[in-house]
């Protein structure tokens, strides 16, 4: 791999209760660079993406084992509300909160105690323009968030996760609730993020992960439903050349 | 034009009736519509004639003087109301302002902070047995709640017949209320919403503070709200807890008589029935204001944090 590992998991397992979730993953994740995770419906993608913000921390009976790190340091040592600053998330369904647009990008900022007005000012601005949404609400940022159509919500949620300076952003599926032209302009704006972070993105869509990242992760289910990484490369080789049958299998569409 | 591959063809019309119980079953439907239009009709007329008879009893001892002046007792129950209503609304402020930062914080604390303690044995048994106390704590008596205020605030804590004492009885009839609907409020926060403020690396606090519950802000008003007409209109609590003066409280240790109570005093120990009926309309038209009121804050309160 040619450049920096911003985030690295060995041999990593992650249990509900009883049940086992994820199986021995071993992935290292290249910094700004964009890797996808591809896989069917429940093997974890998502489960496997949160583990990099501790988001499954909020589910009680979760246990993991083996190690996960960001820039080498341990992430179950560093302290959560630190990590999440530091790795940002855009969730599945676009989720502004029910305040205004500049509240909604200021929110992180404020919370982390920046509570000058015209600081707070570029900061939105500099995170709306660099989530390619700037133009279209430059007029109206004290409009509600909730009256923004589907794309620019999940447009204005890149933004409110850029504005407080992350160094990663996970993305679940960020564009499975949009449609097609909607659809393409995340992925646009993707590709001119992964200058200034490291991505890493679930996505379902097989022709998205193809086209718009540079690694690939394929995740499938074992007997007992666990979810266990089946090939990682450069998306070039997984999609035109795969070590494996299952991955071949799964990108020619021939399950999942 | 199409091609000689392929066409749609029409069938014939065949369709026969297969039912032959469709008159009666159009039947059972109107005559079951008719008994639920029935009830509905039933169930506003004996409100608007109880609502239209205290009213219409009432208004004609309703006049500027009435409103204005104090009561002077007696057994014809001489003068109007004016303390009763400053020492209803003395009852209100202080009542809610115990009881709705405390139900408020205990809504709060159940549905953000107890929830994690799934699976730690001993705090989950304890939160449970919260939960329980406050369903059964709705489900009490005011007059239990009333003789708990006597026993503890006037006789044992030495507070006697006091708007302190009334306000504190009262809280404990209120917390179970304000509980239940503020934790439904925050219930109905959806969990993306949590979630979007956590990931950006907030402290759940902050996350609580800064979104959740501005997001259950219209709810938790109302469930305040509901609580304000309970002070109004509560009359057992106050009963053995706020005295029965009907003089101006000069402190929140003096005791006093709120419109609820008047209106008992007059019903039952004089001989004025008409002004007890004048009471009960004042106090009919307050709630019913206080309600729109409050309705039209909420909605404007939600449009505002959620609307287009």
């Amino acid at each position: 791999m040619e450049s920096v590992v911003k985030l690295e998991v060995q041999d990593y397992h992650l249990f509900y209760g009883d049940f086992r979730a994820l199986r021995g993953i071993s992935v290292q994740i290249p910094a700004h660079h964009i890797t996808a995770i591809i896989g069917p419906s429940g093997c974890g993608k998502s489960t496997f993406l949160r583990t990099f913000n501790r988001m499954n921390d909020l589910i009680p009976g979760v246990r993991v084992e083996g190690q996960a790190t960001l820039d080498g340091q341990d992430i179950f040592e560093v302290d959560v509300v630190e990590l999440r600053r530091l790795v940002g998330m855009v969730f599945q369904r676009p989720n502004p909160f029910p305040k205004s647009i500049f509240d909604n990008v200021a929110y992180g900022p404020r919370a982390h105690g920046v509570h000058e007005r015209a600081r707070l000012a570029g900061i939105v601005e500099r995170s709306l323009r660099d989530a390619a949404l700037w133009d279209e609400v430059k007029d109206d940022l004290g409009k509600s968030a909730l009256a923004l159509s589907g794309g620019q919500q999940q447009r204005l949620c890149i933004a409110r996760a850029l504005a407080v300076e992350p160094q990663v952003i996970l993305m679940d599926e960020p564009a499975s609730a949009l449609d097609p032209i909607a659809t393409l302009r995340i992925e646009e704006l993707i590709q001119t993020l992964k200058q200034k972070y490291t991505i890493v993105i679930v996505t379902h869509n097989m022709q998205q992960a193809a086209r718009a990242s540079d690694y690939t992760a394929f995740l499938m289910m074992d007997e007992e439903r666990a979810g266990y990484l089946v090939e990682y490369g450069p998306t070039r080789d997984i999609f035109t050349n795969p070590r494996h049958k299952q991955t071949e299998d799964y990108i020619t569409g021939r399950f999942g | 034009m199409q091609d000689a591959g392929w066409r749609i063809e029409h069938r014939d019309r065949t369709f026969v009736l297969t039912t032959s119980n469709l008159a009666w079953r159009h039947f059972a439907q109107r005559v079951a519509f008719a008994l639920l239009w029935l009830a509905g009709i039933m169930a506003v007329a004996v409100l608007v004639v109880v609502v239209a008879y205290v009213v219409l009893q009432g208004v004609k001892v309703i006049n500027p003087e009435f409103l204005l002046t104090p009561p002077r007792g007696g057994l014809s129950g001489e003068g109007g109301i004016s303390t009763t209503v400053v020492t209803t609304l003395y009852l209100v402020l202080l009542t809610i302002s115990i009881a709705a930062p405390l139900g408020v914080g205990a809504a709060i604390y159940l549905v953000e902070y107890a929830g994690q303690m799934q699976g730690q044995g001993r705090l989950a048994y304890l939160v449970g047995v919260v939960r329980f106390g406050v369903e059964l704590l709705a489900g009490v008596p005011s007059i239990i709640f009333g003789l708990f205020g006597y026993a503890l605030f006037v006789t044992a804590m030495h507070l006697g017949f006091s708007l302190l004492s009334a306000a504190l009885a009262g809280a404990c009839l209120l917390l179970p209320v304000v509980i239940r609907a503020s934790e439904e409020a925050l219930r109905a926060v959806p969990r993306s919403f949590r979630e979007g403020s956590l990931a950006l690396g907030t402290t759940q606090w902050q996350t609580v503070w800064g979104v959740v519950v501005p997001a259950a802000l219209p709810g938790i008003i109302t469930s305040v709200v509901l609580s304000v007409g309970r002070v109004i209109s509560e009359t057992a609590v106050f009963y053995v807890t706020l005295g029965g003066s009907y003089n101006l409280p000069r402190s929140i240790l003096s005791g006093g008589r709120s419109m609820a109570l008047h209106l008992y005093y007059l019903a039952m120990d004089t001989r004025a029935f008409e002004k007890a009926m004048g009471t009960g309309a004042i106090l009919i038209v307050v709630i019913v204001l206080i309600n729109l009121i409050i309705n039209f804050l909420s909605h404007r309160l939600a449009a505002r944090l959620g609307g287009a």
